[in-house]
């Protein structure tokens, strides 16, 4: 049997006058009904570009996509990469949903927030406008808003950024979704909001027995919340993991780096935090060899300066555990102990 | 909401009564002696001592503006004994020139400005707005650079050269008889005649506005395109029709209305170069007369408090409107 969600060698590009605009580039990965899956990496590294393609919402006159995504359905499955537009657009919000960072500007301003939620609701059912409102007040009810039948005439800015974000929660799971695709879901809210919508979420997806795919840059929920994770880098893959491999064990250069930014109470010296030298590349002039090389502290350990010339590949470091990197699991580990990369 | 509207109301009042005093004001420093002008080359001191009384003219200028003031509630009576004559309430004044109350010359020439208003308006909102919503549906295609070229012809062609134009084309094409022109026909006895006599004036004037309301509705459509809700729409499964409809149009348009408004309520105080274009005697062409050949204050005066309450009125319904379609502003 196959995973849920399928995506296979998915490439996004952008044309732009000053050339090709690689955001995503040959990603492949797999999510299991009730498992969450977090993509993490900088701004730029094409997190939210390759998810928007799952959802369709590419503009295809801007945007060249190849690869496949398959959503594995009770009635067989679907390509959405393949599936003509019209197919798709019935898909999204019925069998994958999507919210996003900032939930006042998502919301839309004129519009009363149950209004929203009955819209979504209507598209993909039948039914009458009562019928839809009642579905609404239930699905605020769920997501946690107090007196969900009042609030449900209110419009977006009469609520507040917590309370937006779950009704946009709301709004996403009134169709009882298979997926639900969280692009940095906290990252426009106050920090003591965050975990209450966090749990929110790990809550619904219980209830609905939803795949989630998390993307965010915060190591920290992705700790707390996800089963798998992928690290992306200037549009590509570079580790994939079970949570606890990846944290534990990182076998990418990127990865440690990205782990030794957290600020950490426990270990807290009074220095400045650590960082990754350098900025992102380019994704039109990507560099040649491995993406991270100009940034790898690792690089100097490979022989042969085959970082600066050979792409790695995506090869599996452990079982379940995939990093792009010339150097094996043991070899980073040593020469991390060696203080490469400290 | 009552209590906002009274405040409205009160603030349109006191500009009114403020305008009404500069107007006084500009009228007083003028070298000119409407006295003088009213009784020829030709005349007397006598006479025009005479006039000059019977214009209301021979009290300072402050008495002038009072009695003009009490005249709007009480009406008011010009000359001595078997001359004398009355303009009841609401007067604002007499129009020697027209030699009749000012209220009665700017009823008369209500209609043409109305009409040339109303038609202008819903020529150039119905073509404005569609061409920009198609112009920005098709963003970069010849139809949208076809939808520039008409915003920037339309947008820097004065009003006079697009009149003359139109007038010529329409001359040629004998739909414009020179005689039965300026003669008010309703449109409820002769339609035709009275879209004949105003399709027109209706073309000149609203050609401008289409131009603007083009640009202005492709920029928001296209703007309003690229917010976040647009794509959370497209996320839930909203097909692209209902998301122009629904989703973007409502947002992209509200602006528009003030913009609406308030264009149209200035129109409604006269519409000068396409009214004397096609010598349509609207509020616009009378109130050119009094000022150029006539020095007629009480007229002057009246179209111009008459505009300005035009324009007052459309701003509060423009607030309101905009109160109603967009639930973040809240009158208080």
């Amino acid at each position: 049997m196959s995973a849920f969600l399928e995506v296979k060698n998915l490439s996004v590009s952008f044309p732009t006058e000053d050339g090709l605009v690689h955001a995503t580039n040959d990603v492949s990965f797999a999510v299991e009904l009730g498992q969450t899956l977090a993509i993490v990496g900088e701004s730029g590294s094409g997190k939210s570009v390759s998810n928007l393609a799952l959802m369709g919402l590419h503009n295809p006159k801007s945007t060249k996509i190849s690869g496949q995504a398959i959503f594995n359905l009770d009635g067989g499955p679907i390509d959405v990469l393949a599936a003509p537009e019209e197919t798709v657009r019935k898909m999204r919000g019925k069998t994958m949903s999507m919210i996003f960072q900032d939930p006042m500007s998502s919301l839309h301003p004129l519009y009363s927030i149950g209004n929203q939620i009955s819209e979504a609701w209507l598209l993909h059912n039948e039914g009458g406008k009562k019928e839809a409102k009642a579905r609404a007040i239930e699905m605020l009810d769920l997501v946690g808003i107090p007196s969900a039948s009042k609030r449900v005439d209110d419009f977006p800015h009469q609520f507040s950024g917590g309370m937006r974000q779950r009704a946009m929660i709301a709004m996403a799971l009134v169709n009882n979704p298979k997926l639900l695709i969280a692009d940095e879901p906290t990252t426009a809210l106050d920090v003591t909001v965050q975990a209450q919508i966090m749990e929110l979420i790990k809550n619904m997806q219980k209830e609905f027995n939803m795949a989630v795919i998390l993307i965010t840059h915060d190591l920290g929920i992705v700790a707390e919340v996800a089963d798998d994770i992928n690290v992306m880098y200037a549009g590509r893959l570079v580790e994939a993991g079970q949570v606890y491999d990846v944290f534990y064990n990182s076998d990418h250069p990127y990865t440690r780096g990205l782990l030794a930014s957290i600020p950490r109470v426990d270990s807290f010296h009074g220095g400045r935090l650590s960082t990754i030298p350098g900025q992102p590349p380019s994704l039109i002039n990507l560099p040649s060899g491995c993406s991270f090389n100009p940034r790898c502290a690792f690089a100097n350990q490979v022989a042969g300066n085959r970082c600066q010339t050979e792409m790695p590949e995506l090869t599996a470091k452990a079982p379940k555990h995939l990093a792009r990197c010339h150097l094996s699991a043991a070899e980073i580990a040593s020469a991390s102990k060696n203080g490469v990369g400290a | 909401m009552l209590n906002y509207l009274g405040r409205r109301l009160a603030y349109a009042i006191f500009l009114l009564f403020l305008l009404s005093i500069v107007v006084y004001l500009i009228f007083g420093l003028l070298p000119i002696d409407p006295a003088r002008i009213s009784c020829g080359v030709h005349c007397s001191p006598a006479t025009v001592l005479g006039n000059r009384h019977r214009l209301g003219l021979d009290v300072p200028l402050y008495e002038q503006w009072w009695r003009f003031i009490c005249g709007i509630f009480a009406g008011r009576t010009y000359g001595d004994g078997a001359a004398q004559f009355t303009c009841p309430a609401p007067s604002l004044g007499y129009s020697f020139p027209h030699n009749s109350c000012v209220t009665t010359v700017i009823a008369n020439a209500f209609p043409f400005t109305l009409s040339l208003a109303i038609g202008a308006f819903i020529l150039w909102m119905t073509f404005g707005i569609s061409f920009g919503i198609i112009a920005a549906r098709f963003r970069g295609t010849w139809i949208d650079k076809t939808a520039t070229a008409f915003v920037l012809i339309g947008s820097s062609l004065p009003t006079f050269i697009v009149g003359l134009l139109v007038y010529i084309a329409a001359f040629l094409m004998h739909w414009i008889d020179p005689i039965s022109q300026g003669l008010w026909v309703s449109p409820f006895s002769d339609p035709f005649g009275f879209f004949k006599n105003f399709i027109f004036p209706w073309i000149t004037l609203a050609l401008s506005f289409a131009a603007i309301y083009t640009r202005l509705t492709r920029g928001n459509v296209i703007e309003t395109s690229s917010e976040d809700f647009i794509r959370t729409a497209r996320a839930k499964g909203v097909s692209n029709r209902k998301i122009l409809v629904k989703h973007n149009l409502r947002t992209a348009l509200a602006p528009l209305i003030t913009n609406a408004g308030l264009d149209f309520g200035g129109l409604l105080g006269g519409a000068i170069i396409t009214e004397t274009i096609f010598q349509l005697p609207g509020l616009g062409l009378i109130s050119l007369k009094a000022v150029l050949h006539d020095y007629d204050l009480p007229l002057i005066m009246g179209t111009t408090l008459v505009a300005a309450t035009f324009i007052i009125i459309f701003n509060l319904i423009v607030d309101l409107a905009y109160a109603y379609l967009d639930p973040r502003v809240r009158i208080q």
